[in-house]
């Protein structure tokens, strides 16, 4: 497998002095591997941190900026931080109203949150805390590690930090947080196996004629393997597998997300079959977003997430957001 | 057997063994890393030995700069070490196993054999605790709880430190080899489901690696 790398060991932290480069806005430690807003702390903002392993770009480092996050902790490709990054980034944000932690449910990054959350605690910082568990084709129960975090981490993230760039204390940002969580469902699909740097080659076998349903983002299998599909055959497995669990009531923010390597034509024509589907469930959609942003580096296949929301909830989610992926009404 | 080895009262343990057995695990991981990785494949994401490699090499320049002067502290050392390196789980997990183990054996400049399986099974069930597992559950575990209760039979029976150990790394590595038909309840590979059945943990096969690498410690000393 071909890739555009000098050498393994080395593509976070040379990602990461690119990512600097790009973006003067920011703060990028690369050496301990924090990215955090240039203007933090800001003053009595609760700071929001999140991280996650690499490999999931733009997340989470692509979503720092006024109105998302003030600190993002990168860690090895599809591998969680460790707590020194949590900590020295929570030191680095927190202006006194205390810092929320953004942790997607997998064992490795619930670990070291905890572990990072003890330490700062120590240190005096206030610290909140989130679990994103929206992927529903995980069955939560005492026989899985429990439901993953994908792409309503993107959800979370936004209205969270548009709450906190209001000035909201660190309960209400962390219901808030919770509660986007709460009523958040992704389901998705890979045409294609992932190929880590490490590894040089597919880290499963996916042959030509099939796909994957129900994978997560780090290039683990799906539950069920078929044969091809159309692209509206996909948004009727993926949309009424998130229906079948999550069943709004009334409005809903849908990402339609890329995993990184399907090219944006055919993730807006997958965008049209889903919002077909949606129609014909009787669901309405409130806000679209189209594009890779919790991506699982080569891996071709897209994600589909809802989010059943009320009206503070889109208030929130139209809020301003000045992000290297996230952009609007700045 | 060696002589030392079937004489087992009045064995020590000190700081130089628990060195030896770093330096011999991070030799070992290091050479296993593409098979605990190739493992890692089927049933996780492919990057255990790269994150295992990464951890013991940290571990072993600790180790070899500034060693610390009790059994205890070289635990801790390399035990904060992985918690800072590795990431993962296998990071916080390996990281309790022995900072657990190591605050067991206290301040103690020399220890007996049984003070190490003692501390050792505090560590695991450090981990178990950390990790919220259970035996069976295909993890670290599997190969782990085995081995420390092989240990502590072996020296209740009056075999040497290096024989017991042996027993150890001998039913660490039937533990990982009995990971292979168990279907994962923890960890990224519980997310497949029955699909995880047939494959080895990789977890469990990194633990058999560590407690060989220590019953090797154990040899070399007896030479």
């Amino acid at each position: 497998m071909k890739m555009l790398i000098n050498v393994p060991e080395t593509v976070v932290a040379d990602a990461l002095r690119g990512f600097a480069a790009a973006h003067p806005e920011l703060t990028v430690d690369v050496e301990n591997r924090v990215i955090v807003r240039r203007d933090a702390p800001v003053a009595g903002k609760v700071a929001l941190l999140s991280g996650g392993g690499s490999g999931h770009e733009p997340l989470h480092g692509g979503f720092v900026g006024r109105g998302m996050l003030d600190a993002a902790c990168p860690g090895e490709v599809f591998t969680s931080p460790v707590p020194d990054q949590m900590v020295r980034a929570a030191a680095a944000v927190d202006s006194g109203a205390g810092v929320l932690f953004i942790v997607k449910n997998y064992t490795g990054d619930v670990l070291n949150f905890d572990m990072a959350a003890e330490l700062a605690e120590d240190e005096g910082i206030m610290v909140g805390k989130v679990l994103v568990n929206d992927d529903v084709a995980v069955t939560d129960s005492l026989f899985t590690a429990g439901r993953r975090g994908t792409g309503a981490t993107l959800f979370v993230e936004k209205i969270a930090g548009a709450l906190a760039e209001e000035g909201a204390p660190l309960e209400r940002v962390q219901a808030v947080a919770r509660r986007v969580n709460e009523v958040s469902r992704s389901f998705g699909v890979a045409l294609t196996a992932v190929s880590t740097p490490a590894k040089g080659a597919p880290t499963f076998d996916l042959p030509a004629g099939e796909l994957e349903l129900g994978i997560g983002i780090h290039g683990e299998p799906g539950r069920e393997r078929r044969a091809m599909m159309t692209s509206g055959e996909i948004a009727e497995f993926a949309v009424d597998a998130v229906l079948d669990d999550l069943r709004p009531d009334g409005p809903v923010l849908l990402l339609v997300n890329g995993m990184g390597g399907t090219p944006l034509l055919e993730l807006y024509g997958f965008n049209a079959e889903v919002h077909r589907v949606l129609g014909a469930r009787g669901v309405t959609v409130a806000r679209t977003l189209v594009g890779n942003y919790v991506t699982s580096l080569d891996m071709a296949g897209a994600s589909v997430s809802l989010c059943r929301v009320d009206e503070e909830m889109l208030r929130l989610w139209d809020a301003p957001v000045s992000t290297p992926a996230l952009c609007w009404g700045a | 057997m060696s002589e030392a080895s079937s004489t087992g009262a009045g064995q020590v343990i000190d700081t130089a063994f628990l060195r030896r057995w770093f330096i011999a695990a991070a030799s070992v991981i290091e050479r296993e890393a593409d098979r605990l990785t190739e493992l890692d494949s089927p049933i996780g994401d492919a990057d255990h030995g790269a994150n295992m490699r990464r951890g013991f090499i940290a571990a072993r320049t600790a180790v070899e700069k500034e060693p610390p002067d009790t059994p205890g502290g070289v635990l801790v050392l390399v035990g904060r070490q992985l918690i800072s390196t590795v990431g993962g789980a296998s990071g916080p997990l390996y990281g309790t196993l022995l900072r657990k183990a190591g605050k067991a054996l206290g301040d103690a400049r020399q220890v007996a054999p049984e003070q190490l399986a003692q501390a050792l099974r505090e560590g695991v069930d450090g981990v178990a605790q950390l990790g919220g597992a259970a035996q069976g559950d295909k993890t670290m575990l599997d190969a782990l709880a085995p081995a420390v209760e092989a240990l502590t039979f072996a020296l209740d029976k009056g075999a040497g430190l290096a024989e017991a150990l042996s027993a150890a790394a001998i039913a660490a590595d039937e533990g990982a080899l009995a990971t292979v038909p168990m279907q994962a309840r923890k960890g990224r590979a519980s997310y497949l489901g029955e699909r995880s059945i047939g494959h080895q943990d990789p977890g469990a096969a990194s633990s058999a690696l560590l407690v060989g690498a220590l019953a090797g410690a154990a040899r070399e000393g007896t030479v």
